[in-house]
């Protein structure tokens, strides 16, 4: 076993230990923190797979974003909450379909002939963040998904501006 | 090349090279790392021992004081005296705090800061891990700032600390908005992410090709650290001490140490990102001449810091978003695509530094006429003369 295998094995370990802390525990802002750490394992894997641009948006993304999703969850749910949390009675169901939709994944996944072969190496000289970003704004490339995405977003964020705008005195 | 000119290089080929007899090769390279990890972040720890005087120095000749003047040549111990003081303290933890989150918290906060030390270039040569995304990466790791204040301010289990990790996170993720845009800018004229080539490319400095996205990312960055005058995550008047209301000790030691070396590290930031970093005569040849310029350059803006520290007041909240939101946050998108435009069409050219000088001021101007135009707006509408009540003798 290689340093980086060791390193991969304590992350996956750490991620999916994590992930079941995320959902089994009552206290909504200690799920918001093991979603913390799983998302951040998941930039560890990022790392050993010398995808670096990838690993700091990861952080940059979730967990600067979870912080406003913890406030939300402190502001909305009452503070005694921690010893008798509501619990959704259909978790059942919701239990069934998810084992269904996990295994189905799997079996898909099991196919696909990618999954046996070894993936090539990466030419680590090439700057890769530089071509990531030629890529997504030349026309050969994606520069149409990119800028519907962008038009997206400036609808949504024109959207939260006129329902946050006050209303004008007389109408 | 002699230990003196290079003191880092030499140490680490000494090092590698005994390692390499001792052990397998991909256990020295572990070894030297975790070495060169456990002295970058404990230069940063012991500056703060120096930085605490510093400012307490400072400060006090701002306000016309001597300052700390006892232990030892011009009070150079106090701070060694302060933190044996902050170590006997009693540590106590609330009864009803989530003593887990409670107690990484402080950790959390200085783990922030000592990351981005990682990606810092002291020297030719002399960087922890030279990230193509660095720029990105300082970013990315401010996030873990904002998650240590509001996992103090909710674990402790108080009110006010509860306040000043809201505030805080309002306050961090707001202004991180300029700072970004403004961290974007050198990355357009360096056409490059990686901390080393930014201070590479600066032939000349980008604060003459930038000055007014420079002076936003330092306004910006000391609402980041959270100083006054954007203290207000700490506003002893309204809610007692913020999110650090509860902590004790060393736990509270470890906060404030952090909040030093993030100002200092806005300093370093601020040089390497438009000083020049360590450019200066001769660091090519002696890259520890890099070292002192960069620490030289990088007291220029922990110095501006110091200052409007000890000269400004808080200000109100509201007046803290609006300037944000309504002021840098336009001009530094108004920024970003003018330095864009300019940089492209003068690329190469001698008229490149007096273009986008010229565009910056444009900038600066055309957003200064417009706050005017605006404020006077706005003292018009409240000048609408309004019949005041009047005090009458009631009839009886």
């Amino acid at each position: 076993m290689t340093a980086m295998q060791g390193v991969f094995l304590f992350t996956a370990g750490l991620i999916l230990w994590a992930a079941f802390m995320m959902v089994t525990r009552q206290n909504l802002v200690h799920a918001a923190f093991y979603l913390i750490l799983a998302l951040f394992g998941v930039s560890i894997i990022f790392v050993l797979l010398d995808a670096g641009f990838l690993a700091v948006v990861q952080v940059l993304v979730y967990i600067g974003a979870i912080s406003i999703i913890m406030i939300f969850a402190v502001m909305l749910t009452r503070g005694d909450v921690i010893e008798e949390a509501p619990v959704n009675k259909n978790y059942g169901w919701a239990l069934v379909l998810a084992a269904l939709f996990a295994f189905g994944l799997i079996i898909l996944i099991g196919q696909w002939p990618a999954v046996a072969s070894l993936a090539g190496e990466i030419d680590t000289s090439r700057d890769l963040a530089a071509e990531l970003g030629v890529a997504l704004v030349s026309p050969e490339g994606f520069v149409i998904p990119f800028e519907v995405a962008s038009v997206l977003l400036l609808a949504a964020l024109v959207g939260a501006l006129m329902v946050a705008r006050p209303q004008k005195k007389g109408k | 090349m002699s230990f003196w000119s290079n003191p880092i290089l030499v140490a680490n080929e000494w090092l590698t090279g005994l390692l390499a007899d001792l052990l397998p090769e991909a256990w020295a390279t572990l070894i030297s790392t975790i070495i060169g990890v456990v002295v970058v972040s404990s230069f940063g720890l012991i500056l703060v021992i120096f930085l605490i005087w510093l400012e307490r120095k400072v400060a006090a000749r701002f306000q016309d004081r001597i300052g700390p003047n006892r232990a030892g040549p011009y009070g150079l111990l106090q701070t060694i005296a302060d933190i044996v003081k902050l170590l006997t303290k009693e540590d106590s933890i609330p009864e009803k705090a989530d003593k887990l989150t409670f107690n990484l918290a402080p950790i959390v906060s200085m783990i922030a800061v000592l990351l981005i030390w990682a990606v810092i270039p002291f020297a030719p040569g002399w960087i922890g891990t030279d990230l193509n995304v660095g720029v990105l990466y300082i970013a990315a790791v401010g996030s873990f700032g904002i998650l240590s204040i509001l996992m103090a301010g909710w674990a402790s289990n108080n009110k006010y600390a509860l306040l000043g990790a809201f505030r805080a996170v309002a306050q961090l993720i707001s202004y991180e908005v300029p700072m970004l845009l403004t961290l974007l800018v050198p990355v357009l004229l360096a056409r490059s992410m990686g901390m080393m080539t930014v201070v590479e490319t600066q032939s000349t400095w980008f604060i003459a090709l930038a000055p007014v996205a420079g002076i936003i990312f330092l306004v910006s960055s000391i609402a980041e650290v959270g100083r006054t005058p954007f203290d207000l995550i700490e506003a002893e008047s309204e809610i007692v001490a913020g999110y650090h209301t509860e902590y004790t000790g060393m736990k509270f030691g470890l906060f404030f140490a952090a909040e030093f070396l993030h100002a200092f590290t806005v300093g370093v930031l601020f040089a390497i990102l438009y000083l020049g970093g360590w450019r200066g005569p001769g660091a090519e040849q002696y890259p520890i001449l890099g070292v002192v310029y960069l620490m030289a350059k990088s007291s220029i803006g922990y110095f501006i810091v110091m200052w409007v520290r000890s000269t400004l007041p808080r200000i109100r909240i509201d007046h803290m978003l609006d300037l944000n939101w309504k002021v840098l946050t336009p001009v530094s998108l108004a920024l970003l695509i003018t330095t864009a435009v300019l940089d492209k069409l003068f690329a190469e050219t001698a008229l490149r530094v007096p273009a986008l000088l010229a565009g910056n001021l444009v900038v600066l101007v055309l957003s200064w006429a417009l706050l005017r135009m605006m404020s006077r707006k706005a003292r018009r509408e409240r000048q609408v003369f309004k019949k005041r009540p009047e005090a009458r003798a009631v009839q009886p």
